[in-house]
């Protein structure tokens, strides 16, 4: 079965989507994040869909819950790089991930973190 | 090559060999990139659905053709328990898995003709169109 | 007891047949005079006079042969469309055709078998489907142009404009149809990807009326840009579509909606984190002339 490999990049998690996943692919890469989430105390995870051609809502309800997970455990998700045809489609199926925060590409998205970051400490602070 | 055929639905990796194959047809009658996103999405829902619900099924790919226009048409049959009531499986959020219930109905807006016959004990036929514009 | 005519239903078409073929001159003499008659003070006229006869011929020779009438469509095919370009309507090509009864009805009297009659009401439905093809054939080649000019229109206003760096816009003019705002959805939503913005304007205000169909595209266009982590503003709506919005009952929840494209831009800038001097002092513009 195809792992879809997770990267560490100082406090970010980073994974690239570059396969057309079987059902348990998905479900492996929600276990994987979250251990890693857990093992690294990563603030922020990044997941690439820009390969992806097609999000059913499985694979939806896999990144909403990866979201939902994540943020349990004090990391923020975002989900860069979906594809014009792809938002267009999971529009039309009524799915709206809701609570995932999206960004156009990786750059977009590592910038979206670290605003996030600097946002949480400003308000820690007042 | 021609992208008509049948396949069966017996096991998760079924459901991305459809996927590929779907795509392959779309491609060939000549639907745009969201068209094609659309209906092997919907593909993808269905032949979930015949596996989670009825334990596996067939998908006939077909290449149609309406006047000028030409389209896709995908029937997927299964020999599972049936849907009793046919309205509400079709409504929004309505689940008897664990899904979200946007299977069936979600399907239904993401191509252009859709067809549901089922009856309880003789297993349920999906048969979509899409049309290329 | 009266006498009873019995006639063979085939009997009478072929009556009609031989008719058209002996007497060919005088039928299509007076055919080209009826309709000659009908068009006087045209130019042209000999054009027409022309393709009739070539019809004529092909109508006796598809009555001679195996009934094969794709020469005959042909020929019809083209009157139709020499006549359209010479400024005849339609129902004027058609009567053209639909004078050959007329021409031949003449004969049929002079003949006055039961034969002929009955058979003429046989060749009254022939020349009626032939005028009416005419007739088709002018509709197609309309609706074959209507559909092309739609594509090229389709492809001609629904321009992506960059309006600043990470802020793309697209000014909508005219009306909106599902298909075209398919087409300006998927064409913003590619710009966005191509472009890397994060800020996208939606300016309506040159769109007269905005119906059910297209206020959804519209919302559905805004939530796939959120989805792949732009923002839209939808501007220039004019004061009667926000009353139908409202009317209809669109919930348009929390997309950003401005009056006009400059607060539209005003607000993305904002949100992209561009300071703007606001409250300037009157600029005067000062010009000295050189002595």
């Amino acid at each position: 079965m195809d792992r879809v490999p997770v990267l560490k990049l100082g406090d970010i998690l980073i994974v690239s989507i570059q396969v057309d996943l079987q059902d348990q692919g998905v479900l492996a890469l929600q276990e994987d994040l979250a251990d890693a989430v857990v093992a690294t105390g990563a603030r922020g995870v990044i997941i690439d869909i820009t390969a992806v051609e097609i999000v059913d809502s499985f694979i939806g309800r896999m990144l909403a819950t990866i979201a939902s997970i994540s943020r349990m455990l004090d990391a923020e998700t975002i989900v860069v790089g979906m594809r014009p045809a792809v938002a267009i489609t999971l529009v039309e199926l009524g799915l709206s991930l809701g609570g995932v925060r999206t960004a156009l590409n990786l750059e977009k998205g590592v910038a979206l973190l670290n605003h996030l970051g600097g946002a949480q400490i400003a308000t820690t602070a007042r | 090559m021609t992208a008509s055929g049948e396949l069966s639905i017996g096991g998760n990796s079924d459901i991305v060999l459809v996927r590929q194959r779907v795509r392959a047809a779309a491609v060939e009658v000549g639907l745009s990139l969201v068209d094609q996103t659309k209906i092997v999405t919907a593909a993808s829902e269905l032949a979930r659905n015949a596996l989670v619900y009825a334990g596996g099924g067939r998908v006939r790919i077909e290449i149609v053709r309406n006047g000028v226009k030409m389209g896709l048409r995908l029937a997927f049959d299964d020999d599972g328990p049936g849907i009793p009531d046919v309205d509400q499986a079709l409504t929004d959020g309505w689940t008897t898995g664990n899904g979200l219930g946007l299977g069936l109905s979600g399907s239904r807006r993401l191509v252009d003709d859709f067809d549901l016959r089922s009856a309880p004990g003789e297993g349920t036929r999906v048969t979509v169109t899409k049309w290329a514009r | 007891m009266g006498v009873t005519l019995i006639v063979r239903p085939d009997a009478g078409r072929r009556r009609i047949e031989e008719l058209v073929r002996q007497h060919e001159d005088r039928v299509l003499k007076r055919w080209l005079e009826i309709t000659a008659a009908a068009s006087a003070g045209r130019p042209d006229q000999g054009d027409t006079a022309a393709r009739l006869t070539e019809i004529y011929q092909a109508l006796r020779q598809s009555f001679a042969g195996d009934g094969d009438t794709s020469d005959l469509h042909g020929l019809l095919a083209e009157l139709s469309r020499s006549r359209a370009r010479q400024g005849f309507s339609p129902s004027e090509t058609a009567s053209a055709v639909f004078a050959l009864k007329e021409a031949l009805y003449e004969v049929v009297e002079d003949d006055g078998t039961p034969e002929a009659l009955r058979g003429f009401v046989w060749f009254s439905k022939t020349v009626d489907d032939l005028g009416l093809f005419t007739f088709e054939t002018y509709v197609t080649a309309r609706e074959r142009i209507i559909i092309d000019q739609a594509e090229q229109l389709l492809e001609l206003s629904t321009p992506v404009v960059k309006l600043w760096e990470g802020i793309v816009a697209v000014p909508l003019i005219g009306t909106l149809d599902s298909a075209r705002t398919q087409v300006v959805m998927e064409k913003l939503l590619q710009a966005l990807v191509d472009t890397g913005s994060e800020h996208a304007v939606i300016d309506i205000t040159g769109v007269p009326s905005v119906d059910t169909q297209v206020a959804q595209h519209l919302l559905k266009t805004v939530m796939a840009a959120r989805l792949m982590g732009a923002e839209c503003v939808i501007s220039g709506i004019r004061p009667q579509i926000a009353h139908t919005i409202v009317t209809l009952g669109i919930e348009f929840g929390d997309i950003v909606t401005k009056a006009s494209l400059s607060d539209a831009l005003a607000h993305a800038l904002r949100r992209s984190g561009v300071e703007l001097a606001g409250n300037r002092r009157t600029r005067v513009t000062v010009r000295t002339e050189e002595e």
